[in-house]
């Protein structure tokens, strides 16, 4: 009965779509009052409807229900409670209707926090993200119904994909797709902003803090991804340039340009139907993520069940919505003008750099991506193309990239001088050269691109400091006045981009100082790896709710021979499935992780052990969750928690250190008073 | 001037078309450089007994089907039934590879599903598996009377497969 219920649930919120889609836009393009009131409740009805089926799901879930087939296909009797609930996005069914649930929950919050935005622009932003819901339930109910019935119904459940039981992986996929789906606000302002041909200050002014909120979920999430494939996958890689980690990153570069952007538009006036249109693709690639994930067209070891009905239907999907925003761009997009302008050295001109490289780092991981399948399909051969291209293309595009953010913030807006930047920045450059070349010296190896690493990483983090110093400096004796005086946004902005220094020092480090090792042990042996000793205990077999394990010991000891740890890295065979999966253990460090996972089983009762020393590892992630930290800060900062109705005069921020307009506009969010 | 705002939409009709003709395709259809090649030699223990060796000339002077397979497989199971159904038709005898697996738990794996395999090599390192290019397992070669390799398919075998293209292609293989 209950699945019955969600199935009418999901019906009822597309009939609601087909009001939200239409009646609201066209209220608002022909000014018809009641119309456009519609917009808020009943999007706040659609989040009514697709939360009950999704909870309806999940109820079959930790209910076990097995009379419906999705259930009875990701799910066991003996899988523990949280893996029961989190297995209603484990396979595909059920991640479309996490997908269209957390729209819901994007369009919940439109209606919420936009009392002070203008009410035909709520209308149209609604109307928008009513049609890409209507898209996604459509998809839904004719080819991946997650509520159809097995009968009879099955005796237990085939049980979730063993990868996928794992505490990371329960969180990864609803923070990439609050990441993913909430690029749909930042697009539907866009869209809503050509409609009414009003793209102006206060549209960028509005579209910044939801595409913030969603850049932080996207960076969080990516990065949970990845810290779960690092030590759920067993090969000690923290990224693989697999098809669906490129359908993630890509928004992500996406909106990173478009944050920069946006921070523009709003400040300047410039940019606006470049910013337009990068609000446009990442919601478009977030869309080419699902299709490209969800279709078929490429193999990878994501892959879910795949289906070229689903596929065909996806495609048609975002050739409506992507073909129709270009169509809809390419004719309101002349009228925009060109908005304030700047000279050839200046911070806009920094940013537009930002702009570009991000806009052909996120292409050339699509062309990577999408490659293999346009050889194929000019029928010149198949082919993939694998990390050398990838990693080769990014450090290309990233070292100008992370170079250029340490000018940013410096440079002036309008006019800035390049003597005048290199002189006041020849000390940072200086101190980072000296670091990027004593660090390998301590190290013990040296290699270019560890120097090019650091250096970026240190050029960075020097001119975060000669920043804030310069600011000091102004009122030398009270500087922590003058620090306090800075906007959150400031900070946001330096925290955001001193996360990317230690990402960088992270993955140089690692890249340049790791160790891995593959040694065949038998009880009793012994390996030396960086300075530590190694010792094979043996395995002992152990049973979990829904698995055996067999578990191994290896005791590690320094060079003193002390005791550091005892790793216990597992193989896991989850009954149902009949299909291992290893558990690498590890002994995390700031500075190192000693990292051990069992390989296979040897004839003389050995066993194959992979041993890996990956020094500063962590920072890798630490980096990520510092720039989602930024993201944050960002949010708090006055000018989003006091909505004063004041329209700010567009280009009056001169002063290239100064990042908040002194009169606080206007807001779309206004949450905290 | 217009013609600059058209642009981004020239680009995304242009991967769409793509993207489109992709969806015919299927992507594991890699053709094998392998076809029309003698099958690499190998020389492996066999599954049932470890002591015995099983090599690729053994097979010479008939038609038979080589399955690549492993019990951590998911979509081995799926096409395993099929494999059953096909040796007691008796049409062609079927050896396996048991690639990057372990004995105890492929031989658990054959006393549950039952085991369509007239004898099983045991690739514990996967160096065979190198040799014929293995992609992803479950894989199945048709070779020859001759060791040649006449086709091979990545992926979970279907019924549709069987029926119109590995068993006609025995067939007049056998002649």
């Amino acid at each position: 009965m209950i699945p019955e219920i969600g199935h009418f649930a999901l019906m009822l919120a597309l009939c609601l779509t087909l009001v939200q889609g239409t009646l609201p836009i066209i209220g608002a393009q022909r000014n018809i009052p009641n119309w456009i009131a519609l917009a808020k409740p009943v999007a706040q009805g659609q989040f009514v409807f697709i939360g009950l089926a999704f909870f309806s799901l999940m109820y079959a879930f930790v209910a076990h229900d097995y009379s419906v087939l999705y259930v009875a296909e990701h799910s066991n009797s003996d899988l523990p409670l949280p893996y029961r609930m989190a297995a209603v996005w484990g396979g595909h069914e059920g991640s479309l209707l996490l997908w269209a649930f957390i729209l819901s929950i994007w369009m919940l919050a439109v209606t919420l926090f936009s009392r002070r935005l203008p009410a035909d622009m709520v209308a149209r932003v609604l109307g928008v993200m009513g049609l890409v819901s209507m898209g996604f339930l459509l998809f839904m109910l004719t080819t991946s119904d997650p509520f159809e019935r097995l009968i009879p119904a099955a005796v237990d459940g085939q049980d979730l994909n063993p990868l996928l039981q794992d505490p990371g992986l329960t969180m990864h996929p609803p923070m990439l797709y609050m990441g993913y789906v909430g690029f749909s606000v930042a697009f539907s302002f866009a869209i809503a902003a050509l409609l009414s041909g009003k793209l102006d200050a206060a549209w960028a002014r509005w579209s910044r803090p939801w595409t913030t909120v969603a850049w932080m979920f996207l960076t969080v999430g990516i990065a949970a991804g990845s810290w779960w494939s690092y030590y759920e996958l067993g090969w000690g890689g923290w990224w693989f340039w697999d098809p669906v980690e490129n359908a993630s990153f890509m928004p992500w570069l996406m909106g990173t340009a478009l944050l920069h952007s946006l921070a523009v538009t709003e400040k300047r006036g410039s940019f606006k139907s470049w910013t337009v249109l990068l609000a446009i693709f990442a919601f478009s690639l977030s869309l080419l993520g699902t299709f490209l994930v969800r279709s078929g067209v490429l193999t990878s070891v994501h892959a879910f069940a795949t289906d070229p009905r689903r596929g065909l239907f996806i495609l048609a999907f975002l050739v409506v919505v992507v073909g129709g925003s270009l169509i809809l761009y390419a004719i309101r997009a002349p009228k925009v003008g060109l908005g304030g302008r700047f000279q050839l050295v200046s911070k806009e001109t920094l940013l537009l750099c930002n702009n570009v490289l991000f806009v052909v780092a996120a292409g050339s991981v699509l062309l990577g991506t999408l490659y293999p399948l346009v050889l194929d399909a000019m029928g010149l051969g198949k082919l993939s193309v694998g990390p050398p291209y990838f990693d080769f293309v990014f450090a290309i595009l990233m070292a100008p990239m992370v170079f250029l953010m340490g000018l940013g913030p410096i440079a002036r807006w309008k006019k800035a001088s390049l003597p005048d930047l290199a002189v006041r920045l020849r000390w940072a450059f200086v101190i980072s050269v000296v670091t990027a070349l004593v660090v390998p010296f301590i190290m013990g190896r040296w290699s270019p691109l560890t120097s090019l690493g650091l250096l970026l990483a240190f050029w960075l983090i020097t001119t975060i400091f000669y920043n804030l110093w310069s600011k000091i400096k102004r009122n030398p004796d009270a500087p922590w006045r003058e620090l306090a005086r800075l906007p959150r946004s400031y900070y946001a902005m330096q925290v955001a981009h001193l996360g990317v220094a230690v990402f960088v020092i992270g993955v140089t480090m690692v890249k340049s100082y790791e160790v891995e090792e593959d040694r065949s042990m038998a009880v009793g042996d012994t390996a030396v790896v960086k300075g530590y000793t190694f010792r094979f205990d043996g395995v002992v077999d152990r049973k979990g709710p829904n698995y055996t394990a067999r578990e191994g010991f290896i005791h590690v000891s320094d060079k003193n021979g002390d005791e550091v740890t005892i790793l216990h890295p597992e193989k896991r065979i989850y009954e149902e499935q009949a299909n291992p999966t290893t558990e690498a253990s590890i002994y995390p460090g700031l500075f190192r992780d000693i990292y051990a996972s069992l390989g296979e089983p040897l004839d003389n009762g050995g066993w194959s052990v992979r041993i890996y020393y990956k020094p500063f590892v962590r920072w890798i992630w630490f980096g990520c969750f510092i720039m989602a930290f930024g993201g944050l800060l960002a949010l708090t900062d006055r000018r989003y928690r006091f909505a004063i109705r004041q329209q700010p005069a567009v280009g009056e921020a001169t002063d290239g250190s100064r990042d908040a307009p002194k009169g606080a506009p206007s807001l779309a969010m206004e949450s905290k008073h | 001037m217009k013609l600059k705002y058209l642009l981004p939409l020239a680009v995304f009709v242009v991967i769409a078309i793509f993207l489109g003709v992709g969806l015919e395709r299927d992507p594991r259809l890699v053709p094998s450089p392998l076809i029309n090649k003698p099958a690499p030699s190998f020389s492996l223990s066999t599954l049932a007994d470890p002591r015995r060796v099983m090599t690729r000339n053994d097979m010479l002077g008939k038609v038979w089907l080589f399955n690549v397979w492993a019990s951590w497989c998911v979509s081995c199971r799926e096409e395993h039934p099929l494999l059953v159904a096909l040796s007691k038709a008796d049409i062609v005898p079927i050896y396996g590879l048991n690639y990057k697996d372990n004995r105890k738990d492929a031989q658990q794996w054959l006393d549950n599903w039952g085991n369509p395999y007239v004898q099983v090599a045991t690739d514990m390192d996967g160096k065979v598996g190198i040799d014929y290019g293995v992609y992803g397992v479950p894989e199945t070669y048709v070779i020859d009377k001759k060791g040649i390799i006449r086709y091979k398919q990545i992926g979970p075998l279907t019924t549709d497969i069987l029926k119109n293209k590995i068993i006609p292609m025995v067939r007049e293989l056998q002649g």
